[in-house]
């Protein structure tokens, strides 16, 4: 019998598009590389941007988009917006922004992530997040059919706690997250792609809530990330902020001392936002501001506009300075600065950033989708196969606490990903029976000015001298950026290996929890998952036995090559019908099957050698 | 079954098809699925030779070539395994290339080859001359009160470093391990003063990263 040799199976599912994600702090938009084109999908109206923010009404219902940023004008007190800015973040670490935050805080478990309260209902960062990348989703969906997977981006700053919160969000809303990418490393595939832009260029992303500099150098296909730095508390929401504090500070000269509640900061931010907007366009412009049935006017031209901003510009621009000091660069070897964010639009930051980089910006593709474009053609490229090849950093060092409060660099920022480094610590007292494993990311030298990502006790360290025990910390960071920590005591083999979950996202209970009671559709699209992953499981297989039967099919009887060959064909046919269990049986089977082949096969490789 | 291709170290077995793969492969030629990194040193691994002084251009050549091949962004389709595996070459290939890019760790790298330990020891200097030498381009550091100052300094430092790493490939062409560590422990140094001058520079322009 003649061994039948099929087409080789495709890996991937050329039916499951992949889009690609910008989820920001202001607007998010979805993209697609559809016949080799970048496309951004958009609304009737022709606008590519999703506000980010999410409505929730007394009756159960959830608006998203641009329905819910008109509720903020009218019904404040049901709206979240700029939920970005606290994604990973304890309450501790945005004691410094309430109050002029936009929706009010719930109680947080003990050092877990903030909870806010809309509408009787207590909700998470990731809850919220979750909502409007269903909102994305729908849209890709109502444009493309099903849509499975994406490519999310976050600020190049984002820690790991950030990022796993992002994670944990795309998993409620039953996206399967391809790789989180970071935001100037978007802008610069899609530059670097689309405008065939080579040499070292500098990435000036100024978002809603983020602020990143990320120098990189693209070569021949090849996107090289060197330094990055920013700031994640400073975005174009600092520069409304500045606006609607002089609005309300003239309104306090018209009528005395208001209280004013978040429903009215809510829209007195609005009105600073808009005018913010005007001001990039115009030279000036009055608003109106009502509250308690007291109306002002506020008027505000470019230059004054452009006196109540240039603390915070001048912050962008000595942050971009300290990374090329880092980097070991001068300006004259940055080629060109692309500029990421609608922000970017003010003319003080333009003018600014021309200045200093000494060369216009880039401005070709719209501030406010190049991510999304970026992110689209990453998706593209991980699904479909390319020649791109995207190598990043991490963006803050990574160590953990030793003596006296001091923090022991592990792996320094700037340092290229996938990595693994270890270092070794000891104990400090006899006898020491354990030692606490205190993670911590950022560049400061004492530990309470970093971020503390995770704890963990290694304990059992069998008794000795001070100083003896050789106990080693193992730093893994993947190719999106998160982290696993373990330890281990080498002298007696003493191991404990911790998946860092940062103290301020998600516990596996909670994240279980809202799977279950959130969405309909997850139990659909986990076996959906499951399948998947078993027809790539199945598909392997079959390529390495057709790969063996090639090479040595002689080994075979022709009783065993008709049972190997029946057995392939099963799960072949379970493949196309989709039943998960099946599948798994026949793939078993196919393993059964080939055992005495495989044993063969190694004895033949191993007299290969020798003979 | 494991314990069989275990007699032989320079063939095993591949984990998806068990064809047998030469040690260093990084795909089965049988079935063409990526495998385990091997033990094999840097200089190997990025396939340049072993010497003190590289091409960089070479070096970033062939480290886009392999993390081409290797790199996990090429396993999103592919089993977890897989994905596993690309993780894992790609991290190794990433020390590899951190350490050959950057002088001082090639050299640190160079002397570990050769045999030494310790390093961190070895390169701690009593020679007061070295000392001297440092302490005084520090002293200029600390009076230096503008960037152009620095960067006058700072060229001072490179030419130092430029120097020692010339010196570096002949000792170890030579295999004088001595002058090796000697010309390591100045360029450690001369690299510490390099840093500081950095610093010195955001301190300057009154920045906080
Ligand atoms: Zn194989």
């Amino acid at each position: 019998m003649l061994l039948q040799i099929n087409e080789p199976t495709s890996r991937s599912n050329k039916n499951d598009v992949a889009i690609g994600i910008d989820l920001g702090t202001t607007n998010s938009v979805v993209a697609v590389v559809k016949n080799g084109q970048s496309l951004v999908l958009r609304d009737e109206q022709g606008s590519g941007l999703i506000p980010s923010v999410v409505a929730y009404g007394d009756d159960g219902s959830i608006v998203v988009g641009n329905e819910a940023r008109h509720e903020l004008l009218s019904n404040p007190q049901i709206v979240v917006s700029s939920i970005k800015r606290l994604m990973g973040r304890g309450i501790s670490d945005i004691k410094s922004l309430v109050g002029t935050l936009p929706f009010e805080l719930g109680i947080a478990a003990d050092g877990g992530m903030v909870r806010l309260k809309v509408s009787g209902k207590t909700l998470t960062p990731v809850e919220v997040s979750a909502d409007i990348l269903l909102a994305i989703k729908a849209r890709a969906e109502n444009a493309l059919g099903s849509v499975k997977s994406a490519v999310i981006t976050v600020p190049a700053y984002f820690d790991d706690a950030a990022r796993n919160a992002t994670k944990d969000a795309a998993k409620l809303a039953g996206i399967k997250v391809l790789r989180l990418i970071n935001e100037p490393t978007a802008a610069a595939l899609a530059y670097g792609l689309d405008n065939h832009v080579e040499g070292l260029y500098a990435i000036y992303d100024f978002g809603g809530g983020t602020f990143d500099i990320s120098l990189l150098h693209m070569e021949r296909g090849v996107f090289q990330v060197r330094a990055t730095g920013g700031d994640v508390a400073l975005g174009g929401d600092d520069l409304d902020h500045s606006i609607a504090e002089v609005f309300l500070s003239e309104r306090t000269k018209l009528f005395g001392n208001e209280t004013i509640t978040s429903t009215e900061a809510k829209q007195v931010l609005s009105i600073g936002r808009m005018a913010k907007e005007c001001l990039s366009i115009n030279s000036c412009g009055d608003w109106v501001i009502k509250i308690n049935d007291k109306s002002s006017r506020h008027y505000l031209d470019l230059k004054t506009f452009e006196s109540l901003i240039t603390n915070i510009v001048e912050r962008t621009i000595s942050i971009c300075r300290g990374v090329i000091i880092d980097a070991g660069i001068s300006v004259k070897e940055i080629k060109g600065v692309v500029l990421v964010g609608g922000c970017t639009r003010v003319p003080l930051i333009r003018r600014r950033v021309s200045e200093f980089f000494e060369c216009n910006p880039l401005v070709d593709i719209n501030p406010d989708e190049v991510v999304a474009v970026g992110a689209a053609m990453q998706a593209y490229a991980l699904t479909a196969g390319s020649s791109t090849l995207l190598l990043d950093v991490t963006p803050l060092s990574l160590g953990i606490e030793t003596m006296g409060g001091i923090v022991e660099r592990v792996i320094p920022r700037n340092t290229p990903i996938p990595v693994a480094m270890a270092q070794e610590f000891t104990t400090y007292q006899n006898n020491q029976d354990s030692m606490l494993i205190h993670v911590v990311q950022g560049e400061r030298e004492m530990v309470e000015q970093c971020r503390s990502l995770a704890s963990f006790v290694l304990s059992g360290i069998p008794q000795m001298v001070a100083g003896r025990a050789r106990i080693c910390v193992t730093f893994v960071v993947d190719a999106d950026g998160l982290l696993t920590v373990s330890a281990k005591e080498k002298i007696t083999g003493i191991e404990q290996e911790v998946s860092v979950k940062p103290s301020y996202g998600l516990t596996e209970d909670e994240m279980t929890r809202m799977l279950r009671d959130s969405l309909e559709h997850a139990r659909e699209d986990i076996k959906v998952r499951l399948f998947a992953e078993a027809k790539v499981e199945a598909i392997r297989s079959l390529l390495a036995v057709r790969a063996a039967l090639v090479a040595d099919g002689d080994l075979l009887s022709i009783d065993e090559k008709s049972q190997i060959h029946n057995a392939l064909e099963s799960v072949e046919s379970a493949i196309r019908d989709g039943v998960i269990e099946i599948l798994q049986t026949t793939v078993a089977t196919l393993e059964d099957k080939t055992k005495i082949f495989a044993i063969r096969r190694i004895n033949r490789g191993i007299h290969k050698r020798f003979d | 079954m494991n314990d069989l291709y275990k007699l032989n170290s320079d063939v095993s077995c591949c984990w998806s098809c068990k064809g047998p793969v030469i040690k260093h492969a990084l795909f089965c030629p049988t079935c063409d699925v990526i495998q385990p990194p091997s033990d094999i040193d840097h200089f190997v691994r990025l396939g340049i030779c072993r010497c003190y002084v590289l091409d960089l251009s070479e070096l970033d050549r062939q480290y886009f070539h392999f993390q081409r091949l290797l790199h996990p962004d090429k396993f999103v389709c592919h089993t977890s395994k897989e994905q596993i595996l690309s993780q894992a070459q790609v991290t190794v290939l990433n020390e590899a290339y951190e350490t050959l890019k950057n002088p001082l760790k090639r050299a640190y790298y160079l002397l570990r080859l050769s045999g030494c330990v310790d390093i961190d020891l070895i390169t701690k200097t009593t020679n007061s001359d070295l000392l001297m030498e440092i302490m005084e381009i520090h002293e200029l550091l600390n009076d230096a009160d503008t960037v152009d100052e620095i960067k006058v300094i700072e060229d001072q430092i490179n030419a130092k470093m430029i120097l020692c790493e010339t010196s570096l490939e002949k000792a170890f062409v030579k295999e004088n391990l001595d002058i090796a560590v000697e010309l390591t422990t100045r360029l450690k140094y001369f690299k510490k003063l390099f840093e500081e001058s950095s610093s010195r520079k955001i301190y300057i322009t009154g920045i906080n990263i």
